[in-house]
């Protein structure tokens, strides 16, 4: 059985985002850029999933530039048997992400597709639901515990009112959670293994994909700088200050 | 390989390594540091955990469990890494096999390599190097324990001190004296905790508290000749070759503390707020942090260009020790601008400052004080 985990490059969780000047995006220049921390745990479950003999093939996809070699070689590592690199130098909207993954999927014969539930760039959380969609298959997003049994998945979801088990039918698409697993540290060897092995390239084109153009960013804005505190005497004014927020 | 555009010596494995290590230390290590560092000891879990995320076997050789790497700055990036921490006491403990494993892995036969180097890099036992005794350290031709053979066994008497790990080893790589006087009298046994004859103490020290460093004593401790690595009277050059990877080891730590030391400094000039304005508006501030950096990036290129040489398998043994006294007294020199410049703050228990200031002589005296690197120096350059 086939997995599809789709690998994303963004600005790494520990940079401090700068806004270009003129608002048309975030700087990415010169700035240290690592796999999307959701997809590590995508990563992470398949291959759990593959260790425990319930899936045989881990196929890693990734979108973008050259660079985004680098992002299919940490998935080498972590353990995926193939890595395919959709090429393309532009923006990539989720549902233009979500058209070369069903793509992606439906060529391969893949039974799964194991995404991050979202990318920490533009939080978007829509690229799952969307290739779900257009394939017209399940769908578990928010996966906090998963199984895999034959021709069935059972996951565990995290949803507002606590957790939610469903039992979905294969193919489908799951949705890691940040807390479905916690992803190995890769060792050097298998760091050192991942950059001999060859990256499969296509592009969008190939894959009979057209880019959507169905978001448009207006504007890229800092979030508000903290404004200053203000010292209290005492524990009323505590609460009246509070209560004037109408935060009690 | 590329190389980076930064260095000629660290491409991206070395990155990807580092982004592992970070991770390990971010997570296993930082949240739990100041309790080990009470404790004055580490747990042994983290020397499996850190086994797991294959960070204990990194340049060792594979038939022992190790990862091979073709160069030394592997070495450098974990320490660096490790470093992150701000405790030395965490290095020198759970990188206590860094000096106590390669002899076995050398010289020792397949059977010892089995026994006593490969589950120590799986972290499942520790080890410790036990060369210094209480009557001298660098004097290695002296030492006095001594072994007798007897049958299959030696009866081992005598005593060891400021033995890193010692209290929690359980395989000690122990020098003995085997014959007569001098270096060809000298051979490496494993001495196996739980033998009987074999007790330890523990010391309290200035600093490195989270390493468990110990006095070890052998009261006709019986020690089977099949723990003897190498052969009799053999140990001297095994013992001299540790050194020089040693010394490059020690000079990483010191300048790896430096450069945190610095890098706390410039944050906290740069927050903290005196007579309106933030401390790095001072000049004599800013040449401070001029001065420590200038000081780091000499020591950085110091010791890459000796540990290019040392993985192109020459042996600057002179230039090696110069190296470790330059990171040392450049780590004294540039912790010491940091507890000036951090102030109060720099002076409080828990700031990664205060620790590695305290640190900063273990690395002046430990594996060679400065006095006998500058004349081991001098006589090899034939002075």
């Amino acid at each position: 059985m086939k997995a599809i985990v789709s690998v994303k490059r963004v600005v790494d969780y520990n940079v401090r985002i700068q806004v270009k000047p003129d608002g048309s995006g975030v700087v990415t220049d010169g700035v240290k850029m690592s796999m999307n921390p959701f997809d590590e745990i995508a990563m992470e479950e398949a291959v759990r999933l593959k260790e425990k003999g319930k899936i045989t093939e881990i196929i890693a996809v990734t979108i973008g530039g050259a660079k985004n070699e680098e992002t299919l070689r940490t998935a080498l590592a972590f353990g995926a048997t193939k890595a395919i690199h959709i090429k393309d130098e532009g923006e990539v909207q989720p549902l233009t992400a979500a058209r070369a993954l069903a793509a992606v999927f439906k060529k391969e014969g893949a039974s799964l597709l194991i995404a991050g539930k979202q990318a920490i760039d533009d939080d978007a959380n829509q690229t799952g639901q969307m290739v779900a969609a257009l394939l017209d298959i399940a769908q578990a997003t928010f996966a906090g515990k998963v199984d895999v049994d034959g021709n069935k998945a059972t996951v565990v979801r995290e949803v507002d009112a606590g957790l939610e088990t469903l039992e979905v039918d294969l193919p489908a698409v799951i949705t890691a959670d940040l807390r479905l697993n916690e992803p190995r540290y890769l060792k050097l060897p298998d760091i050192m293994k991942a950059k001999r092995i060859p990256i499969e390239a296509t592009t969008l084109a190939d894959l009979g994909v057209t880019a959507a153009a169905a978001v448009k960013t207006v504007k890229t804005v800092p979030p508000p700088s903290r404004s200053k505190g203000v010292m209290v005497k005492t524990v009323d004014d505590l609460v009246a200050a509070l209560k004037a927020k109408g935060l009690a | 390989m590329p190389v980076s555009a930064a260095s000629p010596f660290y491409n991206q494995e070395h990155e990807d390594f580092r982004a592992q290590v970070r991770r390990f230390v971010e997570r296993e290590i930082v949240p739990h540091i100041e309790r080990w560092e009470a404790a004055e000891e580490l747990p042994r879990e983290l020397h499996r955990k850190a086994a797991d995320a294959g960070l204990l076997q990194i340049g060792f050789p594979e038939r022992a469990g190790g990862v091979e790497v073709p160069d030394l700055f592997y070495m450098i990036v974990l320490t660096e890494e490790l470093a992150r921490a701000g405790s030395g006491g965490l290095i020198a403990s759970l990188m206590s096999h860094g000096i106590a494993t390669p002899p076995i892995c050398h010289t020792g036969s397949a059977e010892q390599i089995a026994r006593f180097a490969a589950p120590v890099l799986a972290g499942e036992k520790i080890g410790a190097l036990a060369i210094t005794e209480p009557s001298g350290g660098s004097d290695v031709a002296a030492l006095k324990t001594r072994a007798v053979r007897d049958g299959e066994h030696y009866l081992v008497n005598g005593s060891k001190t400021f033995i890193t790990s010692g209290m929690r080893a359980d395989y000690i790589t122990c020098a003995v004296r085997t014959g007569g006087e001098g270096m060809g009298g000298i051979s490496l046994l494993v001495i196996e905790a739980g033998t009987p004859g074999f007790s330890r103490s523990p010391l309290q020290k200035m600093g490195w508290w989270a390493s468990d460093t110990a006095s070890l004593y052998f009261q006709d401790c019986r020690v089977p000749v099949a723990n003897r690595i190498g052969a009799e009277n053999m140990g001297f050059m095994a013992i001299m070759m540790n050194f020089n990877q040693e010394r490059i080891m020690l000079a990483t730590q010191a300048w790896a503390f430096a450069k945190v030391c610095y890098e706390d400094s410039l944050i906290y000039a740069r927050e903290r707020q005196t007579f309106g304005k933030p401390l790095i508006r001072n000049q004599v501030i800013r040449h401070k942090l001029a001065d420590m950096k200038m000081r780091l990036d000499a020591v950085k290129a110091h010791l890459d260009i000796l540990a290019w040489r040392v993985s192109h398998k020459q042996m600057p043994v002179a230039e090696v020790c110069l190296l470790k006294n330059h990171a040392c007294t450049a780590l004294e020199w540039i912790a010491n601008e940091a507890m000036q410049i951090l102030g109060g703050a720099g002076y409080l228990r828990g700031s990664r400052v205060e620790r590695i200031y305290r640190e900063t002589k273990v690395l002046t005296i430990g594996g060679g004080s400065l006095e006998i690197m500058k004349d081991l120096a001098g006589k090899q350059m034939g002075y």
